[in-house]
């Protein structure tokens, strides 16, 4: 008498073929591979997994990978804000270039940016040669990992705080002209506010995207242990090693940081969303 | 082709959309589902053509439960609100797609489609694509694919809702001639009354997943069944009153409320073109001043306040006749009598609702 | 919108149906418009509210560029200079080198295994999530996120922590004779496992966008699941499709971090081009790296040519479609 409940997903043919083999991908690629890393690194005691996690070499690659990305994401934030102004504001010759020009750290397969990104700043690199004079050496050390991490994660806060500029209402600034604000005081007051969640959502992502780099990196790092070395190459280190417990102990370390900072992002961008009808 | 709808339920992650609806349709009537949004007319649509599944009760098409079939074999015709035309094909290939999809011989879909344009009289357009036709032109497209297979149900989801008034006009008319025609059992979707009372043979009044009149235009709209039925329909003067055994009072007024018995507050209807103006006092009328007057074409709508009756804004429509021959200025002290009223007792909530005043 | 184009739409408000003397007259009291370039005299005529003194401009514009140039332009110039040093005959004498070209076929080979399978999944993916309702849909996305936040080295070490001899397939692949890690299937493996998200990120939004009514009106005109993909689907997305897919070649070819745990890194047989070039310059080979490399760099300034082409064409679609809603 009652009608089959079957269909209340929706009528559409497919269900059981799309979901199911989407599930079944997701668990061959994604699942199992996953699971296998939390095992593998349970198979050191506690003890060992800390003197693997905490010692010196990994504390001096963890400092480095965080320290170096958090400066990067920092950068991007600072220049992207105002990439993004400039592409979404003003007309120039070359903006659609320009534009375009955004997406090439994105598009370009890391190897080669790390090859060349050395040879621009290695001591006879076309800027690396300017630099030395003045006592700044950026190939080998801290600050040529920075730069990378830099280049790397530049597309992220551009193409996440251009369109909010692109969408801004033109009526919001002509309301505050009307009310009496200055321009810096109208950026201040009224677009900053509107920037600045979209700003963390890109400073999140490149931070992210940073923590776990390699191909951008190992060229111009130098890879030398407690001083240039990042956190993913001792991971490779300890595979090359046959240590896979320990490798997959330190990348779970990794993990754990990216995974709250993605969080953060889920958090921040729901959070914008609940807030919009602000800018 | 009849269709049946028994007891019929629905609801979206928790909210109920169609409670408990029965309604018969015989074979060949025009009948449209009229109400406001969110009363479960569209839903009520997409379970007759299997686009969503009900959660208890059958639909019958000509007296055989399809509620099992999936809407591919239902063989029903729908025009989508929006049309939904497949954008990257054109005219021809759009009417053509039912009769494609089932591997008809080449010259038989040729012949159907040539026929079906000339029917719509779109056969000049038949290599253009979707962009390139306007929204009334669409639609007949759209119309046009949905009659492909000569299906005996066709539905329509407030098929002229898109277009502007002018179009949206001749395409009723269309429609009705085209319905006249071909004498398929139809269901369309609207929410405005004047569409409904222009095209269908029966009105069906939804309200909140539920059906409250079934009847022909005529019918509604001289006998709501109830208070509902009675403010969608029209503008309306409401009284806050009481009943008491078959009669119902409003002030010092009385009226017959047939129907009614005991005691209890009521509401009194009253509609604009029904209520007379004069200009001394006559037997059961009451005093009023005019406000405003607002010529509507072929009649005037008489803005009044009457503040011991009703909410103080009373609204009388006076033909232009009438209304020239009682000169009526804003200031004016007139008398109102109502010619015909419909009596609906209150239940506590409407009583709320309404602002209070005297009784 | 430019300065012209606001001043031509203010006029139009003002009623097209004014008889042309009339605004002719009127025309003067108004602010005029002013000049579109930022050339407009100080003191002519008061600033709009938006904009920026031409001073402020132009420094900020300076600015990025010089930012953008230090960053961007200048690695990306230094592949093609570095792998043109000694001239287009030295570039191509690195390029058929056969280790070279073996690795270019390896890239391929990936390519060509890895793009259609995750473009397969993409299709499954956004039919799945965005043409039905059931719970977990965030589940589903959540974990189609994920490579983007795992490291490509953590993502080859997975791959060989269940294919490697050690791990926990290993076994049995050993017993049966084959090998995965550090031999071309787990190349394979570890760059599906890096790309799989790019074509359903694409297709889920657009397909949510876009809403199910076509494919709800071909089921009730009579077609089969497999009619409505390939008839109304299929067409409707193939723009979103193609980018994904393109997307997702351009990171098959260009992986290298997965792909430098997961292969043995033997000359000739398990290096994809990535790998080739890290092999070229820690043996100082530089002309000869650069030289590899610029072929990953061409693919990726193919890459930017069709993302922009797609989207223009998209953009011009939505300007063609917003005129005939007018009518």
């Amino acid at each position: 008498m009652s009608a089959a409940p079957r269909g209340r997903r929706g009528v559409l043919p497919g269900f059981g073929l799309s979901t199911g083999f989407t599930v079944l991908y997701l668990c061959l690629v994604v699942l199992v591979p996953l699971s296998t890393l939390a095992l593998r690194s349970s198979a050191l005691s506690w003890a060992d997994a800390w003197r693997v996690v905490a010692s010196p070499r990994a504390l001096a690659a963890y400092r480095l990978s965080f320290g170096a990305s958090l400066a990067a994401a920092s950068a991007n934030v600072v220049f992207g804000v105002l990439v993004a102004w400039v592409l979404a504001r003003y007309r120039f010759p070359g903006r659609a270039l320009v534009d375009a020009v955004v997406d090439l750290p994105f598009a370009l397969p890391t190897a080669v940016s790390g090859i060349a990104l050395t040879a621009v700043y290695a001591r006879t690199g076309w800027i690396g040669r300017f630099l030395e004079p003045l006592g700044v050496r950026a190939a080998f050390t801290p600050l040529g990992v920075t730069i990378a991490l830099t280049f790397i994660g530049l597309p992220f806060v551009i193409r996440t705080v251009q369109p909010v500029l692109q969408d801004l209402d033109p009526a919001l600034e002509e309301a505050a002209a009307v009310l009496g604000a200055g321009r810096w005081e109208t950026f201040r007051r009224v677009l900053l506010p509107a920037i600045i969640p979209a700003a963390l959502t890109g400073f999140a992502l490149a931070f992210a995207r940073a923590l776990g780099e390699y191909g951008s990196v190992v060229f111009i790092s130098g890879n030398m242990p407690l001083r240039t070395e990042i956190a993913p190459l001792l991971i490779m280190t300890r595979l090359e090693q046959f240590d896979y417990a320990g490798a997959a102990a330190i990348a779970v370390v990794l993990l754990g940081a990216s995974f709250a900072m993605l969080v953060a992002v889920n958090r921040l961008e729901a959070w914008t969303r609940a807030r919009t009808g602000l800018a | 082709m009849s269709i049946s709808i028994r007891g019929l339920s629905k609801a979206f992650d928790g909210h109920p959309v169609l409670n408990d609806v029965t309604l018969e349709i015989p074979e060949g009537e025009l009948v449209a589902l009229l109400g406001p949004s969110g009363c479960g007319k569209t839903t009520l649509l997409r379970i007759i053509a299997g686009l969503e599944m009900p959660d208890a009760g059958e639909v019958l098409h000509g007296g055989e439960d399809v509620s099992a079939r999936s809407a591919r074999e239902r063989n029903v015709g729908l025009v989508f609100q929006h049309y939904a035309l497949f954008r990257h094909m054109t005219v021809e290939e759009n009417v053509a797609f039912a009769l494609r999809v089932r591997r008809r011989p080449r010259a038989e879909v040729s012949a159907r489609v040539a026929e079906l344009l000339r029917l719509v009289q779109l056969d000049g357009h038949r290599t253009r694509y979707p962009h390139q036709l306007s929204g009334g032109q669409r639609q007949r497209v759209a119309l046009a694919r949905a009659l492909a297979t000569e299906p005996r149900i066709l539905l329509l989801d407030e098929p002229f809702g898109a277009l502007d008034a002018r179009v949206r006009q001749e395409l009723r008319r269309w429609l009705r001639r085209l319905h006249d025609e071909l004498h398929v059992t139809s269901v369309f979707v609207t929410h405005d009354q004047e569409e409904a009372f222009e095209v269908s043979d029966r009105v069906v009044l939804m309200n909140a997943g539920r059906i409250e009149q079934v009847g022909s235009p005529a019918q509604v709209f001289e006998e709501p069944a109830s208070p509902f039925v009675m403010r969608f329909l029209g503008a309306v003067n409401v009284f806050h009153g009481r009943v008491d055994g078959d009669r119902a009072y409003v002030n010092d007024l009385e009226f017959a409320a047939p129907g009614a018995a005991g005691r209890a507050p009521a509401h009194v209807y009253v509609r604009p073109h029904e209520l007379d103006v004069h200009r001394a006092a006559a037997p059961g009328s009451f005093a009023a001043r005019v406000e405003r007057l607002v010529p509507l074409g072929g009649a005037v709508r008489v803005e009044l306040s009457a503040p011991t009756y009703g909410r103080g804004a009373v609204e009388a429509e006076l033909d232009l006749r009438k209304s020239e021959a009682l000169g009526l200025a804003p200031g004016d002290r007139v008398w109102l009598s109502p010619r015909r009223v419909r009596v609906f007792t209150a239940t506590p909530e409407e009583l709320d609702s309404l602002t209070a005043s005297e009784l | 919108m430019s300065r012209l184009s606001r001043a031509t739409e203010a006029l139009a408000l003002d009623g097209p149906t004014e008889p042309l003397l009339a605004r002719a007259k009127r025309e003067p009291a108004r602010p005029t418009p002013g000049a579109t370039t930022g050339g407009a005299r100080p003191g002519s005529r008061p600033r709009r509210p938006d904009e920026d003194p031409p001073a402020v401009r132009w420094a900020l514009v300076g600015f990025a560029l010089l930012f953008l140039a230090a960053f961007v332009v200048l690695p990306a110039s230094v592949v093609l200079v570095e792998a043109l040093r000694g001239g287009v005959a030295l570039w191509w004498k690195a390029l058929v080198d056969a280790d070279a070209l073996s690795a270019v076929k390896l890239t391929l080979l990936v390519a060509a295994i890895s793009v259609p399978l995750n473009a397969l999944f993409g299709l499954a993916a956004a039919w799945s999530i965005t043409r039905f309702r059931y719970r977990g849909k965030h589940v589903l996305l959540s974990l189609i996120d994920l490579p983007f936040g795992v490291s490509p080295v953590i993502s080859g070490m997975i791959t060989v922590l269940l294919f490697g001899a050690q791990g926990w397939l290993g076994p049995w692949l050993v017993a049966h004779g084959y090998k995965v890690v550090f031999a071309v299937p787990g190349i394979v493996v570890a760059t599906v496992f890096v790309t799989f998200p790019f074509v359903a990120r694409e297709l889920i939004p657009f397909m949510q966008t876009q809403g199910a009514e076509e494919e709800e009106a071909a089921l009730v005109l009579g077609a089969s699941g497999w009619q409505i993909l390939t008839r109304v689907t299929l067409p409707n997305v193939k723009w979103s499709l193609l980018y994904g897919v393109i997307l997702c070649n351009a990171r098959a070819m260009g992986e290298f971090g997965a792909v430098s745990v997961v292969s043995g890194h033997i000359r000739g047989v398990t290096n994809t081009i990535s790998l080739h070039v890290e092999i070229l310059y820690n043996e100082y080979a530089f002309q000869a790296a650069f030289a590899v490399a610029s072929l990953l760099f061409l693919v990726a300034i193919a890459t930017l040519g069709a993302k922009q082409a797609l989207e223009w064409r998209q953009r011009a679609a939505l300007r063609a479609a917003a005129q005939r809603n007018v009518l």
